[in-house]
């Protein structure tokens, strides 16, 4: 039993990071129709602005309490601004140019993860985390890490923070009328342009957030860390349908907890390709993915 | 290309002796393949230095080798723009037919004790039952949904091979190929030559086929198929068939790539089968230019070179003794390519191929071009 509850925990953890991640690959294929290959890339930059922060670089920024809060937050905003000037530098100029803009993006997947380890060297660094967070805490028998429950807490708070801002706000709706159609919006007399930006900016936020909250998660960082996430985060978003938000959480929930149970269960790894072979089977059962969105 | 456009511009106006000097000419300037290939047939012979381009004489069997691959992958390109390029097919999992071909021959020759031709033969069969079973899948859904599905494949053999099942495949590390079983003409560095005439032989076999198959009624169907997949299926064609068709055409050509790099590099590594060598196939593709029939061999040609001397360069003296802002960048190969490849797709949208063809529309007038002494801007 201590082990099934552990596995949940350490499966919704990870289903937690594959959701920050998703979401806003998710948001940014729904509006564009652009597979953000950088979307790891920005996840490496979020790990790397905490990492650098926590460890005694940023004044103010340290590996305990406020200290780390503050740490997570620089790294999320270094995340953010790196993926608005990812959308108005790179993919901006190609707005008419579809597929060289998922090229642009496959260009700067390669180099930003490179220029990482360029400067800080390819190998894992130690992730400076609060002693707090260190801990476990005992679930039904079972000694559960505290940082699975943080990552499971911040996925869904920005779930909820998504879902009350598509819904409750102007800009949410302008979004999710894009997603719908967006020459209908555009014809309407909306800037859809700005939504792209805006877009952007979210995912780039909950990327860099994942990527922050997975150095508590991994216990290091590296550049490599991102891309090796992102195929999985690709495999949530087209189980859950692009564009859809709850699907992407439904999927990033079941991605995750399979992967662990397979892992476990049988051998090592051979959760990762149970993973794989789903999605394949399933889109071609539903080709629109689980909730029935355009593919 | 002066040449070509010179006479072109001046027989509008001056007419009929010089219109068939022209002709002779281009006729005699559309044989510059053949002599293209002779010269590179001859290449092992060569002692010729091309400082900063190679470290020592071309013949040298560490330029060979680097040639060789530089061929290879030309080659490769060239076969995966037939799903890109002429097809309009997104294929993120093309690095595995590839290692079907590297791993199937090795795995063979190592496990079963088969000679190499015959394991060769299984490889190459490999590939392209792989493709086929695995295309006709992908290929049930269309757009982002099929470079994800072949992604996904792909994903899940990559992670096989690193899993090492029973220890058939090397794992994290590769397998060597056996040396006593390969060909003795094709085991060590003084064969070298050897190796770059089959990589030579590759890439001729791969032009030739891939010319073939698009200038063929199927390939104007993929043409058709890549402009607007409708239309072809409202002319009363399955798009369905002919896309499987150059699918599995692209990865036994993939496969056969493999087995050469398995004689070029002596073993199997797990690297061939990551998706970021599907992406680095992707760079070249379109560093060279889509579609085009050069482009992709030279984009091979140019990224693999790069690709090695960039390594190189970054492990010299003199670039640790650079600043730190110059050095760091300079030391990962990766970040130059990647920022080159957005720079292409921004400043050269068609690739290298379609540079000739932009400098000369660049021209102010054929009569300028006519008198050289203009410079192009």
């Amino acid at each position: 039993m201590s082990t099934v509850v552990l596995l949940t925990f350490t499966g919704l953890g990870l289903g937690a990071l594959y959701f920050l991640v998703a979401s806003g690959l998710s948001l940014i294929f729904g509006l564009m129709d652009v597979l953000n290959f950088a979307h790891g890339a920005l996840l490496s930059v979020g790990a790397y602005g905490t990492w650098w922060a926590a460890s005694g670089h940023l004044p103010g920024a340290g590996s305990g309490g406020a200290g780390f809060v503050l740490a997570v937050v620089f790294g999320t905003a270094v995340g953010t601004v790196s993926a608005v000037v990812l959308e108005l530098a790179v993919i901006r100029p190609l707005y008419t140019r579809p597929r060289e803009q998922i090229l642009a993006t496959v260009g700067v997947g390669l180099a930003v993860p490179a220029l990482l380890s360029a400067i800080w060297g390819s190998d894992a660094r130690p992730f400076p985390g609060p002693k707090a967070l260190s801990g476990t805490f005992a679930v039904l028998g079972a000694e559960v890490p505290l940082n699975r429950t943080v990552l499971i807490g911040a996925a869904l708070a920005v779930l909820g923070a998504l879902k009350l801002f598509l819904s409750r706000t102007r800009h949410g709706l302008v979004v999710r009328a894009g997603v719908e159609d967006r020459a209908m919006v555009t014809a309407l007399g909306i800037d859809v342009r700005k939504a792209f930006t805006l877009v952007f900016a979210i995912g780039g936020a909950a990327a860099a957030l994942g990527g922050a909250l997975g150095g508590l998660y991994f216990g290091s960082v590296d550049p490599e860390q991102g891309t090796s996430l992102l195929i999985f985060a690709f495999v949530v978003v087209v189980t859950g349908g692009m564009g859809s938000l709850t699907g992407a959480a439904l999927a990033s929930v079941a991605v995750g907890l399979v992967q662990q149970f397979a892992n476990y269960y049988t051998t090592a790894g051979l959760g990762d390709l149970a993973v794989v072979v789903l999605l394949a089977a399933l889109l071609l059962v539903r080709p629109r993915g689980l909730t029935g969105r355009l593919a | 290309m002066t040449t070509a456009t010179q006479p072109r511009g001046r027989s509008r106006t001056a007419g009929h002796p010089l219109d068939t000097r022209s002709r002779r000419l281009r006729r005699a300037t559309r044989w510059w393949p053949a002599l293209l290939l002779v010269a590179l047939f001859t290449v092992p012979y060569s002692a010729l230095p091309l400082p900063g381009l190679l470290d020592g004489p071309i013949g040298g069997p560490g330029n060979l080798q680097l040639l060789a691959l530089c061929l290879l992958f030309g080659g490769l390109a060239t076969g995966y723009d037939l799903l890109l390029g002429r097809t309009g097919l997104l294929s993120f999992g093309h690095a595995l037919y590839f290692a079907a071909g590297t791993y199937v021959t090795n795995t063979v020759m190592l496990e079963a004790g088969l000679p190499f031709a015959a394991s060769a033969l299984l490889g190459l069969l490999a590939g392209a039952a792989l493709s086929a079973l695995l295309g006709a899948v992908s290929l049930r859904v269309s757009g982002i949904g099929f470079s994800m599905v072949t992604l996904a494949f792909a994903q899940a053999a990559s992670i096989l091979v690193q899993r090492d099942p029973g220890g058939v495949t090397g794992g994290e590390e590769g397998r060597a190929a056996p040396a006593d079983r390969l060909p003795a003409a094709l085991v060590g560095i003084e064969h070298t030559a050897n190796l770059y005439w089959i990589a030579l032989a590759y890439l001729v076999v791969v032009l030739a086929v891939v010319h073939r198959a698009v200038r063929s009624p199927v390939g104007r169907v993929w043409e058709g198929i890549k402009e607007n997949e409708r239309r072809v299926e409202v002319l009363g064609l399955r798009p369905y068939g002919f896309k499987l068709l150059a699918f599995v055409l692209a990865g036994t050509l993939a496969a056969l790539g493999g087995l050469v790099y398995l004689l070029l590099t002596g073993g199997a590594t797990p690297q061939t089968t990551t998706s970021d060598f599907t992406l680095s196939l992707l760079v070249m593709v379109v560093l060279g230019g889509s579609g085009s029939r050069w482009g992709p061999t030279v984009g091979g040609v140019l990224y693999t070179w790069a690709d090695h001397r960039l390594t190189d360069l970054a492990g010299s003296d003199t670039v640790a003794g650079l600043p730190a802002v110059v050095r760091v960048p300079l030391s990962q190969p990766l970040f130059l390519l990647g920022a080159l490849f957005v720079a292409v797709i921004y400043l050269l949208p068609g690739g290298v191929a379609r540079l000739p063809a932009r400098l000369r529309a660049a021209r102010p007038s054929p009569a300028a071009a006519e008198r050289e002494e203009v410079p192009a801007p």
